[in-house]
């Protein structure tokens, strides 16, 4: 089995890298996964499987990145800190790693409260700083979090995180960022973009310091199904920044779920063209997978780099 | 201080339903600052409970008394006379003084009025706020002085995560995000450079994850 990353071997070699996202199901079956794996096989070049997002019982984001993995893509499998103590983590992880998953990102995951078992208790034994942090040294230093030995068969994985350049306080958003990097992430996905100027302006502070040099920024991007969507967006989900125009636009078109992807489309282009520092998309399409490759091909990054 | 809250009426009711004459106990310490089981809130519920048992055709005796402190054997010994031909006993104690009370009178059936909270203290008059997770191992010096393992509701020690904003946790906008409030002193301390370096995963043997603590000083330990 090839070690290294498809992924990282596109970002590394300096393409434009596009990636998707798949929500696993709230069931059993694997026939919507492989369904939307398939057809997103040609047009990205891996897939996130969210780890049970919001805080939603789904099935778990190892398994499902398995039933993508056998479709012939690449997943990377997301680890939240909120269901898991560091043994359950590492044990995941070692059991995704001998299954050929070879992209990890880590982060908080949201708050229970948001999901279908508020009334859970949550983890946090460790944050996502400490997560990076120690799989780079279970890669680099072949030592498990507790600092003991791996003997063998480490886990090699390329380590990604997340930014979000909407959240407050907004100068210490490229400060976290860096402080990630210096931790080991190697590529990062950010928070849907809406406000573009606010997303040049982080992106700016982030080549003044060179950041960009040290790591692979993807910019994450969302098509929206109605002004509705948005709408929600804007008032309920912490950390978003949706401004009204965007509403507005939506509200005013003839055939929103139209306008939602063309918007969608023109912001790829707009980051890809001017927003230096870039080095990939990642189209969180949510419960609306099946828009990826025309998202992908009309945004002219179809067709997508073969890697031996 | 550890702060407590009274549980409902109703509640305290159904647990002493077919209990004739029954002790109602306050402790004079927390629970009496942050107004939930002191002399006044002692009587003020053994006479509703009267009240309720009479409307009920049930009366009930209820007599009163409130320690100086419930966590505390030397304290309640006072009690060992008016606890003799009572049904129960109803703790207006934090968690802990119910525990005190149960384990010395071993032949009683013991009950809690309060649901104990959390140790924090008031901001203003009538509002608590938790400030301490009791976590052990005390790192209010790395985070200038604002506690990340309790006010931050997800315990992060590298934050604030993605969902801070305008000041607020994502989690409820009547929440302050705690790593607001840490990034905002550090800032005006001049130390920002301090949430730079990366907070290693915190070591929760110290906490309640290594079981039961106790804590021993053997210097003033008393030779028997
Ligand atoms: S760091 Fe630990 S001991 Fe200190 S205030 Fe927070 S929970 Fe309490
Ligand atoms: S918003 Fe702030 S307080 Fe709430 S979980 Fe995130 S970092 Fe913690």
């Amino acid at each position: 089995m090839n070690n290294l990353s498809k992924l990282q071997q596109i970002l590394d070699s300096g393409q434009f890298a596009v990636t998707a996202e798949i929500g696993p199901p709230k069931h059993s079956s694997a026939e919507g996964i492989r369904h939307h794996a398939e057809m997103m096989r040609d047009y990205v070049d891996a897939t996130n499987i969210t780890d049970n997002q919001t805080a939603i019982v789904r099935m778990s984001s190892i398994a499902a990145g398995a039933h993508v993995l056998g479709c012939g893509i690449e997943p990377i499998v997301q680890m939240t800190c909120r269901d898991r103590n560091r043994i359950a983590m590492q044990s995941d992880l070692l059991g995704a790693y001998s299954l050929g998953m070879r992209n990890v990102l880590c982060l908080s995951g949201d708050h229970q409260k948001f999901g279908n078992h508020p009334m859970a208790k949550n983890v946090y034994d460790i944050d996502s700083m400490q997560l990076i942090d120690n799989l780079r040294r279970m890669r680099d230093e072949k030592v498990f979090f507790s600092g003991e030995a791996i003997k063998e068969s480490e886990p090699q994985f390329f380590i990604g995180a997340v930014a979000n350049p909407f959240a407050d306080p907004f100068e210490f958003r490229v400060d976290r960022l860096e402080k990630k990097v210096n931790a080991g992430a190697q590529f990062i996905q950010t928070q849907c973009i809406f406000d573009m100027e606010r997303f040049e302006r982080f992106m700016e502070m982030v080549r003044e310091r060179g950041i960009d040099q040290r790591v692979h920024i993807l910019a994450g991007v969302t098509p929206m199904k109605s002004w509705k969507a948005a709408s929600y967006m804007q008032n309920n989900v912490s950390g978003m920044i949706v401004p009204n125009e965007l509403v507005e636009r939506l509200k005013n078109a003839e055939d929103p779920k139209r306008e939602g992807l063309d918007i969608c489309i023109e912001q790829i282009k707009y980051i890809k063209e001017n927003v230096k520092g870039v080095h990939g998309v990642h189209i969180m399409a949510i419960a609306w997978e099946e828009v990826v490759p025309e998202i992908v091909e009309k945004s002219g990054l179809y067709p997508r780099p073969k890697v031996g | 201080m550890i702060v407590a809250q009274q549980k409902p009426i109703k509640d305290i009711a159904q647990m002493i339903n077919d209990c004739k004459k029954v002790l109602f106990v306050g402790c004079a310490g927390c629970v009496t600052v942050c107004l939930a089981g002191g002399e006044k809130e002692t009587a003020v519920l053994a006479s509703a409970m009267r009240i309720k048992r009479i409307l009920e055709n049930n009366p009930l005796e209820a007599i009163t008394y409130t320690c100086t402190r419930q966590c505390d054997p030397e304290y309640i010994a006072s009690l060992d006379n008016q606890v003799k031909d009572v049904d129960a006993i109803v703790s207006l104690a934090c968690g802990v003084g119910v525990q005190y009370l149960a384990e010395r009178f071993k032949d009683k059936w013991v009950v809690p009025a309060l649901d104990t909270k959390f140790i924090g203290g008031s901001t203003v008059h009538g509002v608590w706020e938790e400030k301490c997770g009791l976590c052990g191992e005390c790192i209010l010096h790395r985070t200038g002085g604002i506690c990340p393992i309790i006010r931050c509701s997800k315990s992060i020690l590298n934050g604030p995560c993605g969902g801070s904003q305008y000041g607020k946790c994502e989690v409820n906008k009547d929440i302050d995000c705690a790593w607001q409030l840490i990034y905002d002193r550090m800032k005006a301390l001049g130390k920002l450079d301090k949430l730079m370096e990366i907070q290693p995963p915190k070591d929760w043997s110290k906490s309640r994850d290594g079981g039961p603590r106790k804590a021993i000083r053997e210097d003033v330990m008393i030779d028997e």
